[in-house]
């Protein structure tokens, strides 16, 4: 006999969520991941200009709007079979990269570390220390790292006006030229970031942390002395054993990102133990047990739709459950990783599988990964060259933008008709992260990865359920746009 | 001075725009000004049950709220029920935690254009029947009524913008806290005057493209954006080109047009957001308080008045020639 426990809101995710646990024998047996809030973005850009999709979508999530500007952007620069100038092409990169490199900086310590603070772990020999420098708004942390991340976001002053929400991507590349002395202050401001991760988040230069190939050499580097906030994470996690929580599906998909003059920085692909294709046409959103309309069968975006109902037998989300054949798959910096081949990132996986420790160690090793390819692109600019070519779209026609946001995969499909957007779909990262159930009854990968945990009817949360859900580092208000 | 902040149908980027802010630690900031956080959804450490209680407690009256900050726009469908968003964690739609937690309040802020007009969200067919507090676009009503008055005879303050700038938020909080904002600060819509008292235009790095009428043709070009890419930013109400944006940023200083993000029923100016729509060759949306005739008059005679460096760096992306160097007679 099971016991029923309705949990939210979530605070430190971006957005609204509330989890549905049924509890049986102490241990959650099922849990329904629930995404309480409906916009209508889909609707409201049916009918709109192609180009106004500019201005709209980025609106869609204030911490990946520079990812959904640059989804959005493929799309429109796939419709219009154009592809952006070199200087174009590199703004781009960089300015997306600042925003997923400030992303995981704002998730690991605002959104993440906090919960080691908590008065759960009093007693733990850690929880002094790490109250003293993680605790959510008052610790020497959080106070240390706003500022750098600010000065960081300096980077979206020159590059995009400002941030959130630019209008600098275009799909024929930036509308922001740079002079040469504007290319040698964003050099300045990296440099200067480089410092903070180095000294602060590190204790190591950036690319020792990227040489790093597996646990062992992650566990003999963390025991050298040396300090930063990874090796306080990394105690945390040894003593808590976060290497073994939060298992969800053992298959990684990412979009690849960053493009460089042939391929992207990191590929796109599917990781299911080997190597596999991504074949994109054999997605599909299912939406039996999402607040939507059914139209037949499980849909693919290209020709997907989104009519909201007020009551549906069985929904529990606003969230669609989006498959790749059927099956569910894990997005993220890990899952990113794993597919583009870092050995850290596949060693992590070996085992166990994906678990807290490795999301949140993924994504601080991508930071050291991404940061000194943003300074090889900016030696790679050249004032005076083209920033921006003129996009035409025709009246009829369709695209697909594919991108990598800082949490994951994010692909926008367009389809225009008689010059206005006919219909317009947005599969966001964590929608695959948190979808609900589809009519096979196969939980989403949050739902799989709180399967089995210790929970209670009654007493408070174990912190245990909030490190799983927040090592996704979910973006609700992408997840249902 | 305690504040409570909630989020309802907006994206959230006016917390991560306040995040950005260039003075510090805004937590220290907040403590310096005397604001102290009792609940953010982003940054504070409770969530799930105690935050929950902690919302019900300030919406029975149990916990006084000084300041309720709501951020993203009040989803009132479908049909009136609220069901768009119900408030994590039970049934109870948001907007009911919203007309609540207002009428205790001490003060209540709209922060960001969703919350103060709808915004965004309100584009197109607007899915969700969203609105602002005070405002459904321009016309006042939304959630809480065009009488709502909050415990000391103000409006709902609107700190508009899509997102508005760290500093909007802050500076309006400190007023507050300092017991410094009276209605004569706020403007016919209700924001912070010491911010909408100015246009963008004020300051832009284009002056000189705009004096001449020497006007961008496409992205990247340095030119004047208001003739053909769609700029709004001559009657628009914000400091954004004196108080820059991450740095040295605005939207004119990243290359593209003022989209007047802070006006009501921005999100469907009727034409196309990067494009100025025109009847016989002029753009109709003259600039604030210019006089129609004069301005047709002015921009003729100066466009036949350019100099020869102005209109040709307006089409291009660099600078294809300098300023002439005058030297003093010998």
């Amino acid at each position: 006999m099971s016991t029923r426990r309705i949990v939210g809101p979530f605070n430190r995710v971006e957005g609204d969520l509330e989890i549905t646990l049924d509890i049986a024998d102490g241990r959650i047996a099922a849990a329904y991941v629930n995404s309480p809030m409906y916009r209508g973005f889909e609707q409201l850009l049916q009918g709109k200009l192609p180009a106004d999709a500019l201005v709209l979508v980025p609106r869609i999530c204030g911490i990946c709007s520079v990812a959904q500007s640059a989804a959005s952007a493929l799309a429109l620069a796939d419709a219009a079979g154009i592809e952006p100038p070199h200087n174009g092409r590199l703004a781009a990169n960089l300015t997306l990269a600042t925003e997923n490199l400030a992303d995981h900086l704002t998730h690991f310590y605002l959104f993440f570390m906090p919960d080691f603070a908590r008065a759960d772990y009093a007693g733990r020999a850690w929880h002094a220390a790490t109250v003293e420098r993680f605790r959510a708004t008052l610790g020497s942390a959080p106070n240390q790292v706003l500022p750098a991340r600010a000065r960081f976001m300096q980077m979206m002053g020159l590059l995009a006006g400002k941030w959130p929400h630019t209008l600098a991507v275009q799909p024929g590349g930036s509308t922001r030229p740079l002079q040469s002395s504007e290319v040698f202050r964003l050099h300045r401001i990296l440099r200067e970031f480089r410092e903070f991760l180095e000294s602060v988040t590190f204790g190591a230069k950036l690319e020792e942390i990227a040489m790093i190939a597996s646990r062992v050499q992650l566990e003999a580097w963390r025991a050298k002395s040396g300090g930063g906030d990874l090796r306080a994470f990394l105690a945390i996690a040894e003593d808590l054993d976060l290497w073994h929580l939060g298992r969800g599906t053992d298959r990684f998909m990412s979009y690849g990102c960053y493009r460089e003059e042939d391929g992207r920085l990191f590929p796109a692909g599917l990781w299911q133990g080997t190597a596999a294709t991504l074949d994109i046409s054999s997605i599909r959103e299912d939406i039996t047990h999402a607040w939507y309309a059914a139209a037949g069968l499980p849909q693919h975006p290209a020709e997907g739709s989104t009519l909201p109902v007020a009551e549906k037998d069985g929904a529990y989300s606003w969230c669609k459950a989006p498959r790749l054949s059927g099956q569910v798959v894990e997005t993220g910096a890990l899952a990113r990783q794993v597919v583009a081949g870092h050995p850290l990132a596949r060693d992590m996986i070996e085992g166990y599988g994906a678990s807290v420790a490795a999301r949140v160690a993924a994504r601080l090793l991508e930071v050291a990964l991404v940061l000194p390819v943003m300074e090889r692109w900016l030696t790679e600019l050249m004032p005076g060259d083209p920033w921006c070519i003129a996009a035409k779209t025709a009246d009829e026609t369709s695209g697909v933008g594919l991108i990598e946001a800082a949490r994951g995969s994010l692909g926008h499909w367009i389809t225009v008709r008689r010059g206005r957007i006919h219909n317009y779909q947005i599969v966001a990262p964590t929608t695959w992260n948190f979808s609900p159930r589809d009519s096979d009854g196969q939980p989403g990968a949050l739902e799989q990865a709180l399967a089995g945990l210790p929970a209670s009817a009654t007493d408070p949360l174990p912190a245990a359920i909030h490190h799983v859900v927040r090592s996704f580092d979910p973006c609700m208000v992408c997840t249902v746009h | 001075m305690n504040l409570l902040w909630l989020q309802s149908g907006g994206c959230g980027g006016c917390t991560l725009s306040w995040l950005g802010s260039e003075h510090g630690s805004l937590f220290r900031e907040l403590a310096d000004e005397g604001v102290e956080l009792l609940w953010h959804p982003s940054i504070s450490e409770t969530g799930v049950d105690e935050a929950r209680d902690l919302i019900a407690q300030c919406a029975a009256g149990l916990t006084a709220v000084d300041v309720l900050c709501i951020e993203g726009s009040l989803l009132r469908g479908p049909r009136g029920t609220g069901g768009f968003h119900r408030f994590g964690g039970g049934a109870q739609p948001m907007i009911e935690w919203v007309r609540q937690i207002a009428v205790r309040a001490q003060h209540v802020v709209a922060v960001g254009s969703c919350s103060s007009w709808g915004g965004i969200t309100a584009a197109g067919m607007n899915p969700t029947d969203a609105c602002g507090l005070q405002y459904d676009g321009e016309a006042t009503g939304g959630l809480l009524g065009p009488d709502f008055r909050d415990r000391t005879g103000l409006p709902v303050i609107n700190v508009a913008g899509c997102p508005p700038h760290p500093d909007w938020i802050t500076e309006t909080l400190a007023a507050l806290a300092h017991g410094r904002l009276r209605a004569e600060h706020l403007d016919d819509f209700g924001r912070p005057r010491f911010f909408a008292d100015q246009l963008v235009h004020h300051g832009c790095p284009r002056n000189e493209y705009y004096e001449f009428k020497a006007s961008a043709q496409k992205s990247s070009d340095q030119g004047c954006l208001m003739e053909h890419l769609g700029c709004g930013g001559t009657q628009a109400h914000a400091d954004c080109n004196q108080r820059l944006w991450n740095g040295e940023g605005s939207c004119l200083r990243g290359g593209y047009a003022c989209i007047r993000c802070t006006e009501p029923g921005f999100e469907e100016p009727g034409h196309a957001f990067e494009a100025t729509p025109k009847i016989a060759g002029i753009p109709i949306g003259l600039p604030s308080d210019m006089p129609k005739a004069w301005f047709i008059a002015l921009a003729a005679l100066s466009k036949s008045a350019t100099p020869a460096r102005v209109r040709e760096n307006a089409t291009a992306d660099h600078l294809l020639r300098a300023p002439s160097v005058k030297r003093g007679k010998r």
